[in-house]
């Protein structure tokens, strides 16, 4: 892509010359980002999920970006990167994920026939906006190569700073307030005292409820994974064992009676499988292992070489 | 290419965006597209600066996006805010003005 404006290849005192069209690899990337960044925008409005439309912006404002530059605006391309994508939409994320990711918008019209008006609206707007830029003749450009001559942050800075100084300072007196009423829009001021510990303790027993901690899960189960209750004495799960989230989305996983019957057929026959019987496996039966020769052998070699190296050292010390 | 196109483009993404706040029930989805709007106008003050080969635009654009900056500071809070006492973001439903 090019970021160098066109009349920056003209020599010398054509600087200020105007020129009528941009490079042909501009016109390239304009097409293409164009239509990708109209297509983020398209899945801004569209998408029903709050966060895949906060993705699809956050798409188009990088692209935005790149027009930034390509328009010799380097310093806003820039900005716009760190502050729009990387500041702005973050703060939209967090905020989504506080109100709750999963709310989609309902697709019910509460006002009759907006829905309809407000696309009447919006393509009269597009319209209006569009054939009046047609009107408009702009045949030629100047270009930004004077103005960036010493470079696009210089030329800002400049600028800012002597013509616009008197708005840049109200702008950050602007930014302090908004700091200071975010804080204070979000701020909640505690209306009922607090609760100590001891007084949460004594409603806990007047309560009536679990004192202890809660038994945890898996305890005299064969599994002591989170999903599967323990079992008490009679072999009945308690669903106390388990996390009531885990309860109410139905992912306990059961050892009931029939599940403990499954596991003793299942252990039968494994059993039979390997040729022992239930009882030899849960008693052990007293076996030796079979003896290995070649670790027979390696045990005499290392053996041998023990007792070579101490009538060595033995030598060493008479002599 | 002329760099007028890039208004154009700048013009599509603003009707787009305004589209999104008119149909948009969820409050930060509207809040959304207004950023796409700002965008929008950001493009067009860009490309103008370019077409007229002086830094004005620029400066002006620079404004905007602090003022943006700002703005979704203190409209997040809002939302949040609304969120805490209505347990709904959607624009519908804040249409009290006292609980």
């Amino acid at each position: 892509m090019s970021l160098s404006s066109p009349a920056s290849s003209l020599p010398g005192d054509a600087l200020t010359l105007a020129a009528t069209s941009t490079s042909g690899g501009e016109a390239v990337s304009f097409w293409v980002l164009g239509t990708i960044a109209v297509m983020g925008a398209l899945g801004t409005v569209l998408l029903r999920k709050a966060v895949h439309s906060a993705l699809c912006l956050a798409g188009t404002m990088v692209i935005l970006a790149l027009f930034y530059l390509a328009n010799g605006a380097y310093f806003l391309g820039i900005v716009q990167i760190v502050v729009y994508t990387g500041a702005v939409m973050m703060l939209f994320l967090f905020v989504l994920m506080l109100v709750g990711v999963s709310a989609a918008d309902s697709l019910k019209e509460t006002l009759k026939g907006q829905r309809w008006l407000a696309l009447g609206c919006g393509l009269g707007l597009g319209i209006m906006l569009i054939a009046g830029l047609g009107q408009a003749s702009v045949s030629s450009f100047t270009g930004l190569a004077a103005a960036n001559s010493e470079g696009n942050v210089p030329a800002l800075a400049a600028q800012l700073f002597t013509k616009y100084v008197v708005a840049f300072e109200v702008v950050g007196a602007l930014l302090t307030v908004a700091a200071v009423g975010a804080t204070l829009l979000t701020h909640r001021e505690r209306i009922e005292k607090s609760k100590s510990q001891r007084e949460q303790a004594e409603e806990r027993v007047k309560g009536g409820t679990q004192l202890p901690p809660l038994p945890a899960p898996g305890v005299y189960a064969r599994h002591n994974a989170v999903d599967r209750p323990g079992l008490l004495p009679d072999g009945t799960p308690s669903h106390l064992t388990v996390s009531a989230t885990l309860l109410s989305r139905g992912q306990v996983r059961e050892v009931g009676p029939e599940a403990l019957h499954r596991v003793a057929a299942l252990e039968q026959r494994t059993a039979d499988n390997h040729g022992q019987t239930e009882h030899g496996r849960m008693y052990g039966e007293p076996h030796e292992p079979d003896p290995d020769p070649d670790l027979d052998a390696a045990r005499e070699r290392d053996a041998r070489e023990a007792r070579k190296a101490q009538e060595a050292r033995e030598e060493e010390a008479s002599k | 290419m002329s760099p007028v196109n890039y208004v154009y483009l700048a013009a599509l993404l603003f009707t787009i965006g305004a589209v999104g706040v008119l149909v948009r029930r969820n409050a930060i989805v509207v809040f959304m597209c207004v950023e796409l709007m700002l965008n929008a106008a950001n493009l067009t003050l860009v490309a103008f600066s370019r077409i007229h080969g002086n830094l004005d635009g620029q400066i002006m654009a620079f404004f905007v996006m602090v003022v943006a900056a700002a703005e979704v500071v203190v409209g997040l809070a809002i939302i949040v805010m609304l969120y805490r006492s209505r347990h709904s973001a959607s624009v519908d439903d804040a249409s009290l003005m006292k609980l």
